[in-house]
């Protein structure tokens, strides 16, 4: 073992295993990392759009800088933090809750993070060469399709790689929750987070697609001379928009689900109580992922598809209240009675009720198709969606990171900072955010880059800005903890909150193969089953035996490198043929390695059961 | 011992008579498909109203995915229904976008 440990700790070997690793819970924290990364850059641009706001006419940055931020904030922050951030989570996550080994595809499970963080690093590459997108996050036709310079060409080539690595991940992991779930782990003892993990990799199978072909067509239209969204050629620019929400609208269920999974598990553990209702917890997770797809021309009423059309989609819109409504109340009922322990991840999950019921309530304002024409496109809508995002899914992530922190580095984050970060983000929040549901009542419009003084509109404004600075501070803070916890956060066993579910079943440092022995689960909350029973551990279903597990490969960094080189060659080759070289290249350095992906048997290792004892692959 | 004999002589029965059961079922739905495929040629070849023909050869073809499916890949059989659910889930997600793009663009 020594000779292991002292090659571990060079810097050099370090790097190298996490270049290649396969192993989910390894990538799960490089997910972190680099959702995390891009987190503080869409938060830094977020500043920069407060601050140009902060007085009326100001001159911080230009307007044309301004669009650039505003898209970029957007596009990051729903592309490259939200939805890696969430990823991090299940990849920590899920296959302990199953009792599972690894994932399905542990070598998919590395390519769709390679292809996540290549595409998300291309995209933002656009600010060093020329200006980054500015056409909206939404990136409508024609505006997009007419906007100069390459910007919407990174955002069009970025996105498709890491939308590429995102569809890899969600059906990873539904073949993972379908296929390897312990014996007893039916699907009605699933954890609700893993529960809402499976429906948002089926949204992700079904919804990604749509994306995937409106930014092929959009980059034919830039890149090749097509004309799918230009109506001087015969086409049409309102099919982007179709395409785009047909994709957009189950994304942002997407997002919130997962956050919606990790109140379930939180709220329990912590009020000592069982998830009152989980049948009806599932089902309507379910049924908020079905009725996520009927919905999209929400974000199109004021486009003209006509009043039967409008009313359709607006009395869809408002039927996810029904599910969404029985979500709440479940949580309620699981707090009532309950012995509650309050600590950051509890105040996380408990102001996530009121402050999402807030957006979920302006959310029945805005599918009103006959009122969202005074709302369309003023800050109403921005500060709508800001209280489910913000309030649902970083709410969600803060919880889930201190809920599963010490399962995933074996250390409790420091309550005291944990508790600075949470009163200045969440009064923070809401001194931005909502304040701005008044400024869009008073006719203040999106992504406009200043605003004239003496309209009711200053102070209003100078309060949002004061707002966000307080949030960027409980950001901060939440940097220092996680550095404190890492240097002086002592180590904790490996089921510190008296946890119910199988994730707390496993000793602290989680080894390698998670599970010595395949649990045997007995009931829901699997761990908690026993803990009645009198039992400290679960029942394992098998004998001790040899554990196989997959070989590490630099493959999938390879393949995504192949890529993001293709993605500059795609780009600039329409200002000098000889860029297609680089699409060469590119692709050459995927495909072959592809290749050897495909002609190199690799049928991974056997840890021994002789070797278990001695600590082989802690 | 007799009984035993029996029982195993029962349960050999019972799979042959599944199995003939099957067969049954294959070959019936193959020659329907072979009738499906004449119809639909046929109703060309006869130069009927294109209005009248494409909606018939659309559901005859949708009969024959069915079939295709249910009898000859076996979907009918337990431990489907998972496949089941995503085929028709995915599905409906593409019958959704085709009907928007026919009634709400190209109206």
């Amino acid at each position: 073992m020594s000779t292991t440990t002292a090659q571990r700790t060079g810097f050099g070997a370090v790097l190298w295993d996490y270049l290649t690793t396969v192993d989910h819970k390894k990538i799960g924290i490089l997910y972190l990392i680099s959702g995390g990364f891009f987190f503080l850059i869409g938060g830094l641009e977020a500043m920069a759009i407060r601050i140009q706001l902060i007085k009326p006419e100001n001159d911080f940055v230009s307007a044309g800088f301004y669009n650039e931020i505003l898209t970029m904030h957007g596009t990051t922050m729903i592309f490259l933090a939200a939805m890696p951030l969430i990823f991090a989570l299940m990849n920590a996550v899920v296959p302990l809750q199953i009792g599972a080994r690894d994932v399905a595809f542990p070598f998919l499970n590395s390519l769709g993070f390679w292809l996540f963080l290549f595409g998300g690093l291309l995209l933002n590459a656009s600010w060093f060469l020329g200006g980054a997108p500015d056409a909206g996050w939404t990136a409508y036709a024609p505006l997009s399709t007419t906007s100069p310079g390459h910007g919407v060409d990174f955002y069009i080539l970025g996105l498709q790689i890491s939308g590429a690595g995102t569809l890899i991940a969600g059906i990873n992991f539904l073949v993972t929750i379908v296929n390897m779930r312990a014996p007893g782990m039916t699907y009605m003892r699933l954890p609700l987070f893993t529960w809402t993990t499976f429906v948002v990799s089926a949204l992700i199978l079904f919804a990604f697609p749509a994306l995937t072909v409106g930014l092929f067509l959009l980059m034919f239209d830039r890149l090749f001379g097509s004309g799918f969204f230009n109506a001087n050629m015969g086409g049409n620019s309102v099919i982007w928009e179709h395409l785009f929400w047909i994709f957009g609208h189950p994304e942002v269920y997407i997002l919130i689900l997962p956050a919606f999974g990790v109140f379930s598990e939180v709220l329990p553990t912590f009020a000592k109580k069982r998830l009152f209702g989980y049948t009806a917890m599932v089902f309507a997770t379910v049924l908020i992922g079905f009725l996520g797809f009927m919905v999209w021309a929400h974000h199109m009423f004021t486009v003209g598809l006509g009043p039967a059309a409008n009313s359709i989609f607006a009395v869809a819109t408002m039927a996810i209240a029904v599910p969404t409504g029985i979500k709440i109340f479940n949580w309620l009922f699981t707090l009532w009675g309950g012995n509650i322990q309050i600590n950051s991840a509890m105040l996380w999950s408990l102001s996530f009720i009121p402050t999402f019921t807030l957006g979920g309530m302006t959310g029945v304002m805005l599918a009103a198709a006959a009122a969202d024409y005074q709302y369309h496109d003023t800050y109403f809508v921005v500060a709508h969606f800001h209280y489910v995002i913000v309030g649902g899914v970083v709410f969600g992530i803060f919880a889930g990171l201190h809920y599963w922190w010490p399962r995933m580095f074996g250390k409790i984050l420091n309550e005291t900072l944990g508790k600075i970060t949470f009163w200045t983000f969440f009064i923070g929040f809401h001194l931005t955010f909502f304040i701005q549901h008044f400024l869009g009542l008073m006719g203040m419009p999106r992504r406009y880059w200043v605003f004239l003084a003496d309209q009711g509109l200053d102070t209003g404004n100078f309060i949002s800005t004061i707002g966000a600075f307080l949030m960027a501070v409980g950001t901060i803070v939440f940097l220092i903890n996680v550095i404190v916890t890492t240097s002086k956060g002592e180590k904790v066993s490996g089921d510190p909150w008296d946890g119910r579910t199988l994730e707390w079943a496993i000793p602290n440092p989680t080894p390698h193969y998670n599970f010595k022995q395949t649990p045997l689960v007995r009931g829901l909350d699997a761990l908690w089953v026993e803990k009645t029973e009198g039992r400290k551990e679960m029942t394992p279903a098998e004998p001790l035996d040899d554990i196989h597990m997959p070989n590490a490969s630099i493959l999938p960094f390879i393949m995504s490198l192949g890529l993001f080189i293709a993605g500059f060659g795609f780009i600039y080759q329409i200002d000098n043929i000889s860029w297609l070289l680089a699409v060469f290249i590119g692709m050459g350095i995927t495909l072959g390695a592809m290749f050897v992906r495909s002609v190199k048997d690799d049928l991974g290792h056997h840890i021994h059961k002789e070797d278990l004892d001695k600590g082989a692959g802690l | 011992m007799a009984e035993n004999t029996n029982s195993v002589q029962n349960e050999l029965d019972y799979h042959k008579k599944k199995k003939k059961e099957e067969m049954k079922q294959q070959v019936i739905t193959f020659a329907l498909m072979i009738v499906f495929t004449i119809i639909a040629f046929t109703m060309v070849a006869a130069g009927l109203d294109k209005l009248f023909v494409i909606p018939i050869i659309v559901v005859l073809a949708i009969v024959q995915v069915i079939f295709q499916l249910y009898y000859f890949m076996h979907m009918s059989h337990k431990g489907h229904e998972l496949p089941a659910i995503m085929m028709y889930g995915g599905i409906s997600v593409a019958f959704l976008t085709i009907l928007t793009f026919l009634v709400l663009i190209w109206w």
